[in-house]
């Protein structure tokens, strides 16, 4: 080590791309889809450059959440593999800079909202970058092994946003929009956190693996599993399901809980041994699966317009 | 080796234009969202402390 290392370096100048991945566009390109699925599926046309909008709005803030969380988290994001190479703790973007940014798109993306669709929309999406800014990264992260689950509702609302910009409220389909999601983001994390486990227990975060233990995590990602698969299944038996998303979901489910169930069989020993195989795999199933389940609803909202969908009548 | 042709005037670069971008195309949204606005016939005056005949809804006589 040099002198020269001991010198706080200032920020380098920030290329465009490190404000953009200050937004987490890997979570925003989640955030866009299902909130498109929400307005597109409700009862209630928008014009599309007015859905344009309000979807930059969505998208806009979520990035806005996510800058405020890299802001806050920058400490133990220094800490682990995965998040090293953030723009904050690589030092290509200043903290306070990450903060300005966040909270002043956090402001436009709410103000912009209001008055592009509803103040319904603009309040959900206020309440969204709230509880994931603060109530997650703030406070629950780092205190509790359900961070995951509390936390999974900001991931849970963009389809009840989209919904609220259409209808301006919320209604049975779009709640059971965010039960999904709120159910899947469990299984989901905590199957990444089985094979990240080491990052996660250096950075102090009290992942479940880490506190509870690998068994414990494998017997709730079953549980979750089980509990998600019916409500998955639920929305076919709405306004906005039908024949096509009833089938659709049931195999998607199956695979689910077939996957959750795998990881569920496995221990420790067999998963280092093949350097955890069928985590990873359930790990990307997950993401595919939350991607196909939300297609069906716009395969559904399609077979509507050329006078389908839904389920046939019984004569 | 040019002055200019540093990493760093790269990335300078890079933001100017991108945040150039962004901007364009949010002054581009906002008039796009404003003549939707106006063409489908949204309300265009709010309450202003006093009666307007031109704020009560349309009837059919």
């Amino acid at each position: 080590m040099t002198d020269a290392t001991w010198i706080k370096q200032p920020p380098a100048d920030a290329g465009f791309g490190d404000y953009v991945e200050l937004l987490k566009p890997r979570v925003m390109r989640l955030v866009i889809f299902t909130a498109f699925v929400g307005l597109v599926c409700a009862p209630v046309g928008v014009h599309p450059v007015l859905g344009l909008a309000a979807i930059v709005c969505i998208a806009v803030g979520a990035g806005a959440s996510g800058a405020l969380n890299m802001w806050w988290d920058r400490d133990i994001d220094a800490i682990m593999k995965r998040t090293a190479a953030r723009p904050i703790p690589s030092g290509r973007v200043g903290r306070d800079e990450a903060l300005a940014i966040g909270l002043v798109l956090s402001g436009f993306s709410v103000v912009f909202l209001a008055l592009v669709a509803n103040l319904a929309s603009a309040a959900l999406l206020a309440f969204t970058i709230f509880f994931y800014a603060v109530i997650y990264s703030v406070w629950l992260k780092r205190a509790t092994p359900n961070n995951i689950v509390i936390g999974g509702a900001a991931g849970a609302f963009p389809p009840m946003i989209g919904w609220a910009v259409a209808t301006g409220g919320v209604s049975v389909e779009s709640v059971l929009m965010f039960a999904v999601i709120f159910l899947w983001t469990p299984p989901h994390f905590w199957a990444l956190a089985l094979f990240r486990n080491e990052d996660y227990a250096r950075a102090g975060v009290p992942m479940l693996p880490v506190t509870a233990g690998p068994r414990v995590t494998r017997n709730q990602i079953f549980g979750y599993a089980l509990v998600l698969a019916p409500v998955a299944v639920a929305p076919a038996f709405t306004p906005v399901g039908g024949v096509v998303f009833f089938i659709g979901a049931v195999y998607l489910n199956a695979r689910f809980v077939f996957g959750a169930w795998r990881l569920w069989r496995r221990d420790e020993a067999v998963a280092v041994a093949d350097g955890w195989r069928d985590e990873k795999k359930f790990f990307g199933y997950s993401i595919l699966y939350l991607f196909l389940l939300f297609g069906l609803f716009l395969v559904e909202a399609g077979l509507r317009l050329v006078g389908l969908g839904g389920w046939p009548a019984p004569f | 080796m040019r002055p200019d042709s540093h990493e760093i005037y790269a990335r300078r670069r890079s933001r100017n234009v991108g945040v150039g971008v962004v901007l364009g195309s949010l002054v581009f949204l906002i008039f796009a969202v404003t003549i939707v606005k106006l063409t489908e016939g949204h309300p265009m005056e709010g309450f202003d402390h006093t009666f307007r005949a031109t704020m009560l809804p349309a009837t059919e006589d």
